[in-house]
């Protein structure tokens, strides 16, 4: 199978890799599992106006699996959460140009945004 | 650019330039069928056909009347395993395979279960090996055939063989081997053995694709029920026109094998030493997958904790290795030899098949360890599972979402 120009740039050139301290202000999204070969980590650092100021991803996973969540930071970062909420897999899967088979990688970048923004929001609340 | 290294020689080897040349005269030259027996054209090809078979027949140390030529190993393990149970279904019906057989082998077990046939698919133990307490148990009244493989495609495993064959023998069962990983890796030999029936495969020692054989005891006599219709040919256990040059080449790799096994087996293993302790040295948590003592040099299937095999085979796309991942078969699971042996399925994802052959030089293996290296250390760094676990936090704790 051979995969994107872009799947390989976000591969081998992978944007925001890392943690982030945990704080008030930083809502962390883990989605996926080990059994299923997929598992990946999402930080988001909101401020006030609930603008994402910065974002922060740890894959375990192909190749697919790491280009979505490094392209999902780039995308994210200056968006409001509302914005960011609307992301949907599909303008993941179709900017990636991915195959069928891995759909489930965007669906899990999908998930990754809206787990990190429901952690940032259940702090606030508390 | 830079060159790909080819180490995947269990999915299939290089055709042997010395093979290659003895097969080439048979193409244009000595076309001949032979099958036709009244004519030199035909003479010629059958004295080409007869020389491989009696090639094929001593490297397992058989009578050239006890070889069928088939398309491949697949052909020859569904010929052995339904030829047999078509054969004797009025007899018995109960045939005893292990889990960690080939597709084919699983397959033609299932086809004959859904034609009324008992199957027992044993477990192996965690090195990946038969325990012959628990196969004799398995043995009943009704048992016709084991078949278990002599070498393991995945994990590069070698079975008890001998041990197999007089356990068999003992109970009346018939023993047939799938022995396409095993010619030329380990001593094969159908009456020390106790071998009644054993399949072997052309691309898998060096010689051309598209041709197996399968060996069929004739003292006690082994019959099976022929699977393909035609002209009777191969005893009539297999019908069909031989292919006179790939005939050669088996019979001409199946020689090459045996003759140089001694020293190709040493040098394997010093190449696979050399890589393993490299690898071994600069990774942390790296698992090897099946017995290291019972085991070809050739075969290597280690598991890169934290690091999915799929991801990590992008990171090194000059080498052609394989993965027990799921991501990289269409099926969605990871591999389900690793699962028998009790590999943890998130361990499963994270397996490399290296496979070293021939045509593998030091070079080779030192520059594959490198890059393997590097590729695992960047994509650990870059693991949510390798920083938990580097945390203290047991990922086994925490309820993930399977999906």
């Amino acid at each position: 199978m051979a995969y994107s120009k872009k799947v390989i740039d976000h591969y081998e050139n992978p944007r925001n890799v890392g943690s982030m301290q945990d704080a008030p202000d930083v809502g962390t999204g883990l989605v996926g599992a080990p059994a299923c070969g997929d598992v990946m980590k999402l930080q988001l650092k909101i401020n006030d106006q609930g603008v994402i100021e910065d974002a922060k991803f740890k894959t375990f996973g192909c190749g697919s699996a790491i280009a979505s969540s490094s392209l999902i930071t780039e995308w994210v970062i200056g968006k409001t959460v509302a914005e960011a909420m609307n992301i949907k897999n599909v303008e993941v899967a179709e900017y990636l140009e991915l195959p069928p088979v891995k759909i489930h990688c965007s669906v899990l970048a999908e998930d990754a945004i809206k787990s990190a923004i429901r952690n940032y929001q259940e702090k606030k609340e508390a | 650019m830079t060159k790909n290294i080819y180490l995947d020689y269990q999915a299939t080897t290089p055709c042997d330039p010395r093979v290659f040349k003895a097969m080439e005269p048979y193409f244009e030259v000595f076309y001949g069928n032979a099958h036709s027996r009244s004519h030199p054209h035909g003479w010629k090809a059958e004295e080409a056909t007869e020389r491989a078979r009696a090639q094929v027949a001593a490297s397992i140390h058989a009578d050239p009347r006890e070889i069928i030529f088939t398309s491949g190993a697949t052909e020859a393990n569904n010929l052995a395993i339904k030829g047999v149970a078509d054969f004797y279904r009025d007899q018995k019906n109960h045939i005893i395979t292990l889990k960690t057989e080939h597709k084919c082998v699983l397959e033609s077990c299932r086809s004959l279960e859904s034609r009324g046939f008992d199957v027992t698919y044993l477990p192996v133990q965690v090195d990946g090996l038969v325990d012959l307490k628990v196969l004799e148990a398995a043995i009943t009244p009704q048992t016709l055939l084991v078949s278990i493989m002599a070498v393991n495609n995945e994990i590069g495993v070698i079975q008890p063989l001998a041990a197999i064959g007089a356990l068999c023998r003992s109970h009346g069962v018939l023993f047939h081997t799938d022995a396409a990983q095993a010619l030329g890796k380990i001593p094969l030999d159908v009456e020390a053995m106790q071998i009644d029936l054993l399949s072997l495969s052309g691309h898998k020692m060096y010689g051309p694709k598209g041709i197996g054989a399968l060996y069929v005891r004739r003292k006690p006599r082994v019959r099976l029920t022929a699977q393909i219709s035609g002209g009777g040919q191969e005893r009539g256990m297999r019908s069909g026109t031989l292919p006179v040059p790939l005939c050669v080449g088996m019979g001409e790799a199946a020689q090459i094998a045996v003759e140089e096994m001694p020293s190709e087996v040493l040098r394997l293993e010093g190449l696979r030493d050399l890589f393993l302790e490299k690898i071994m040295a600069a990774i942390p948590e790296v698992y090897i997958n099946g017995s290291m003592t019972a085991r070809v040099p050739g075969n290597l299937n280690l598991s890169f904790a934290y690091v999915e095999g799929e991801g990590m085979m992008m990171g090194i796309k000059n080498l052609s290795v394989s993965s027990g991942s799921a991501c990289t078969s269409s099926s969605l699971e990871p591999s389900y030899v690793l699962r028998a042996l009790g590999v943890d399925v998130s361990l499963a994802h994270t397996s490399l098949r290296i496979g070293l052959g021939r045509f593998t030089t030091k070079e080779d293996v030192l520059t594959a360890a490198d890059a393997i290296i590097k590729s695992a250390t960047h994509l650990r760094n870059m693991s949510p599972l390798w920083e938990m676990a580097q945390a203290g936090i047991d990922i086994t704790s925490i309820r993930w979402a399977e999906h």
